[in-house]
């Protein structure tokens, strides 16, 4: 298997792995950098559980995308910002708040994906309609909570408006 | 019988406090079973499975596999010769002899990385002798059907289970009261119905994993997503012939469990296989794909009733027949079809009663624990034939649960008598809420609206004595630790917990923090997070050790302040006295205690309470016609109402709306009371429409989310109203009974009423797809 090395930033940090070809952007984050609040819930881009938000060199934003479906080496030069990327200085993100106040939390497995979904989607869409919200949650398969309260804790975080830190 | 009186609330109880897990849930802090760094000395693990749904093992051949570089060891059968299972030790870890169903496990790989492990399974030559197999359970019950095993007789069982040797039949519960076959004559009306209740998959989104490692004194610890630390070190431990303390089993938060991480399934493979590898880690991780078939299932079931009443709607008979398809091992099914005999009525008064549970070997996955242990099977079929025998004698069918549901007071089936319930108070508040009665006009002329009702029951399906424990201490600064070996799983128990330890102390909750991950070296007892029973069993030994702390605390202070404990209290984290109005911060001595009052030295020390739990009134029920004095340790009831939409063009049915009621003797925390039942009704909507393992000769045609299907954001309804009712449970912490599983029982069978009421069909299937709705409506010439 071939070797690439490659540089790119997660969570605002600038990491340098050599990675083989085959080797997913999911396996780089949890096993290469033990970066683990990104979960691994189908390895087949089915669940939504591995979600990032993943900005290619040039991309303005950052667009959700599973991470098992994509491999470490199309990330050079990309930015990446996972679930421990959400809060800055100990400031919760909007959507980490207001999640975790409308009790769209349980087991929690289905969290980091369904809050970088959120995330993604008030960054393009500020002021989601109730459609909008579930049509982006789509992706992001949660077993226990029935999606109700994950659903008003998005609608909750919509009205607190953009997050304090820095955009990735 | 124990009494507690319920203490009253102070403080935390029943408020509805931040989960005590949140934080580092939302920021990818909370830990997972896979999480756990181990390092590079970590091996990985892989399975090879049969691919014969029932074959005997002629021959296995692991050579190359063991020459393939990277290959740390290899294991069969050979290495397990003990048997393993909860209630009936009916299997091996790896399969010896026989193999039973597609994907028993019959080989293990441990190697470098998971590819290696995977390539290594391809060199392992096995010989199979395919056998006949049994892939519907009425048939498994014939004489002339295979036998699965043959050893049926030999094998251990627990003293509630009745196998039958030299046939299929692994248990058979029965109840025989009053005089069925007579009281035919006396109906006005009577149903006869069948149902089928196909195979489903828990699908938590967190797949199991375990991660097993032998030290050379022969110790060995085992890191899992599971349910169940206690059981798997006693389970597995007996199954390998060692002592229980041998085993640690460290289980940090569940990403999702509803009964698949329960029991021992997985976790033994990684253990045996680790002990082919002394002094490393081996991880096995299953695929997605293994989830679906690999691990354990919901059984099927095959459900038949009989059904009559009076003319006043008065239920004077039941006869029912449940054919569990439970797989190819029964060790955890047993008890299933066991709790489905004995809550086989469902919450119904009825004098005349016969059901016959029987659980059926079959060459499908293996059946296990799931989400509601049986009721969601036999009330989807029940509460809709309830509802055609309410409806042909013209009745209401929410009249008609009011004038036949179980009270306090009743006699159920088994000869118990049925302790307070609320569940005509559920009926009454979910039928006022889906404003049942009353249609609303479609929103389209192509479509049909219809509102559906379903009640229902469930006990704790346990052992007698399966007991909860708990300790709780301070630490310096007065906050205290909770330690329990019940398991968060996302219902949210370390919260619950925490609330009763706060209130029953008297310090404010965020003084309190449960100890994680659970440990079987450092965490109290507890027999297993199933069956809904942590709120209340594990809650009795939260509060019991509470109790005792406080106790220690105020003997301390009453004798450092020459008062009686009576006159004290713990308020607020303070220690106050009524009599003096004195006052002291518990800060200053929970831990170094407190100066002698009579001269030098000092009087307690670190106060450290404990707390146990078992229930002990629970008795036998008679092997031949299920009566007893105490079949179980309590029910809790509820009531779900739906309003559906039909289209007639498609076949497409939409869940409008949704009710749930359901009486939880006290809810501790009312908000994740109400999130249990909300995202139970929508795990319900997803059996109703989705969910089907699609079974050909025994594989599993759709094990990927592709062709499994779950509900999404999209299809949970635009609303749904839970209601929280309260009838107390005499020996529940404040009252309080369990609600986890409860909330996904009546879903199924409320919205196939409701599409009756739309659309006047049944189908003897679930999932209701549109597809087989449409063909349906086509059928029954509601549509062309
Ligand atoms: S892990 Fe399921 S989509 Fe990536
Ligand atoms: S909270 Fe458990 S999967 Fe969503």
């Amino acid at each position: 298997m071939s070797l690439h090395h490659i540089t790119l930033t997660i969570n605002g940090a600038v990491e340098r792995a050599t990675v083989p070809a085959n080797l997913t952007l999911l396996q780089l984050l949890r096993e290469t950098l033990a970066l683990t609040g990104t979960k691994n819930g189908c390895a087949a881009g089915e669940c939504g559980a591995c979600t990032v938000l993943l900005a290619l060199p040039g991309a303005e934003r950052g667009e959700p995308v599973n991470s098992c479906m994509v491999l470490a080496v199309e990330c050079d030069g990309a930015a990446v910002v996972t679930v421990e990327g959400l809060a800055h200085d100990h400031q919760l993100d909007p959507v980490q708040q207001a999640l975790l106040e409308a009790g769209g939390v349980q087991c929690g497995f289905c969290t980091p994906g369904v809050l970088i979904s959120a995330r993604a989607l008030l960054d393009r869409n500020p002021r989601p309609s109730e459609a909008e919200i579930r049509e982006a949650l789509v992706g992001n398969l949660c077993r226990c909570t029935g999606y109700l309260r994950i659903i008003a804790g998005i609608q909750a975080a919509a009205q607190l408006g953009a997050p304090a830190g820095p955009a990735a | 019988m124990l009494k507690t009186h319920p203490t009253p609330a102070r403080g935390p109880v029943g408020e509805s406090v931040a989960r005590l897990d949140g934080q580092e849930k939302v920021t990818g802090a909370a830990q997972f079973a896979d999480d756990i760094q181990f390092g590079p000395g970590l091996l990985h693990a892989r399975i090879l499975r049969s691919p014969h749904a029932h074959a005997l093992i002629k021959r296995i051949d692991a050579s190359r596999a063991l020459a393939l570089p990277g290959v740390r060891a290899v294991v069969t059968g050979e290495q397990t010769p003990g048997y393993i299972g909860l209630y009936l030790q009916d299997r091996h870890i790896f399969c010896r002899d026989r193999v039973r169903y597609i994907g028993d496990p019959v080989a293990g790989v441990a190697a470098v990385d998971e590819q290696t492990a995977e390539k290594a399974l391809d060199l392992i030559e096995v010989e199979y002798e395919p056998l006949p197999a049994v892939f519907d359970p009425v048939a498994g019950t014939r004489p002339d059907a295979p036998l699965l095993h043959p050893d049926l007789g030999q094998y251990e069982a627990v003293n509630f289970i009745f196998p039958k040797p030299n046939t299929n039949i692994s248990n058979h519960f029965k109840i025989r009261r009053g005089d069925v076959a007579g009281a035919w004559a006396q109906c006005a009306a009577v149903v006869e119905r069948e149902y089928r209740v196909p195979h489903i998959q828990h699908v938590p989104i967190e797949p199991h994993v375990a991660v097993a490692k032998w030290d050379e004194k022969g110790k060995i610890t085992l890191w899992a997503s599971s349910q169940s630390p206690f059981a798997q070190r006693n389970l597995i431990a007996k199954a390998l012939h060692i002592s229980q303390s041998q085993i640690q089993v460290v289980a940090p938060y569940v990403g999702g469990g509803f009964g698949a991480k329960a029991g021992v399934s997985m976790e033994a493979l990684a253990v045996v296989i680790a002990g082919a590898v002394k002094g490393r880690p081996v991880k096995l991780r299953l695929t997605r794909e293994e989830e679906f078939f690999t691990t354990f299932v919901r059984q099927g079931l095959v459900a038949r009733f009989k059904l009559g009443c009076d003319t006043e709607g008065r239920l004077l008979a039941l006869e029912n027949t449940y054919y569990w398809d439970a797989g190819a091992y029964t060790e955890y099914g047993v008890n299933m079809t066991r709790a489905g005999g004995y809550s086989g009525t469902g919450p119904y008064d009825v004098p005349n009663v016969s059901v016959d549970s029987i659980c059926v070997y079959t060459n499908h996955p293996v059946g296990g624990p799931m989400r509601g242990f049986g009721m969601p099977e036999l009330h989807a079929g029940l509460e809709q034939a309830m509802d055609d025998l309410a409806r042909s004698i013209q009745l209401d069918p929410v009249e008609f649960r009011r004038r036949n549901c179980i009270r306090g007071g009743d006699t159920v089936a088994t000869g118990m008598t049925m302790h307070p319930t609320g569940l005509p108070d559920c009926i009454e508040q979910a039928a006022a809420a889906i404003n049942w009665g009353h249609k609303a006009p479609p929103s389209a002329p192509t479509k049909r609206r219809g509102k559906g009702f379903a009640i229902m029951w469930k006990a704790p399906a346990m052992p007698p004595n399966a007991g909860s424990s708990a300790r709780v201490q301070f630490n310096e600064d007065a906050t205290v630790t909770v330690s329990v070996g019940g398991q968060e799983i996302g219902q949210g128990t370390f919260t619950v917990m925490a609330q009763m330890a706060a209130a029953a102390l008297g310090v404010p909750y965020e003084w309190v923090k449960v100890a994680g991950p659970v440990d079987t070296d450092y965490s109290p007892y507890e027999w297993q997070t199933v069956a809904s029973r942590l709120t209340w069993s594990m809650g009795n030994a939260v509060k019991a050790a509470a109790l005792d702390a406080r106790r220690q605390v105020l003997e301390m202070v009453a004798q450092a302040w020459k008062e009686n404990p009576d006159d004290l209290d713990i308020v607020n984290g303070q220690v106050i006295s009524y009599k003096t109005e004195e006052a002291r911060s518990l800060k200053d001595i929970v831990i170094y205690g407190l100066p002698n009052p009579d001269g030098d030295g000092w009087i307690g020390g670190p106060v450290l309470g404990r707390g146990s739990f078992m229930p002990t009134y629970v008795t036998g029920l008679d092997a031949e016609t299920g009566q007893g004095p105490r079949a179980v340790v309590h029910y809790t009831t509820g009531a779900q109402a739906v309003e559906v939409e039909v289209d007639l063009e498609t076949g497409k049915v939409e869940v409008l709306r949704g009710v749930a009621a359901f009486d939880v003797g006290k809810a501790i925390n009312p908000e994740m009371v109400k999130a249990q039942m909300e995202g139970g009704l929508v795990q319900g909507i997803s059996t109703a429409f989705f969910e089907g393992l699609k079974l050909k000769d025994g594989r599993v045609q759709n094990p990927s989310f592709v062709d499994y299907r779950i509900a999404t954001a999209a299809d949970a309804p635009p609303q749904v109203e839970a209601i929280i009712v309260e009838v107390a449970q005499d020996d529940g912490p404040w009252g309080a009974r369990g609600i986890g599983e409860h909330s996904m029982v009546p879903t199924l069978p409320a919205i196939a009423n409701a599409i009756y009421d739309a659309v006047g069909i049944r189908m003897d299937a679930p999932p209701f797809s549109a597809e087989k709705v449409f063909m349906a409506m086509r059928q029954a010439g509601v549509v062309q």
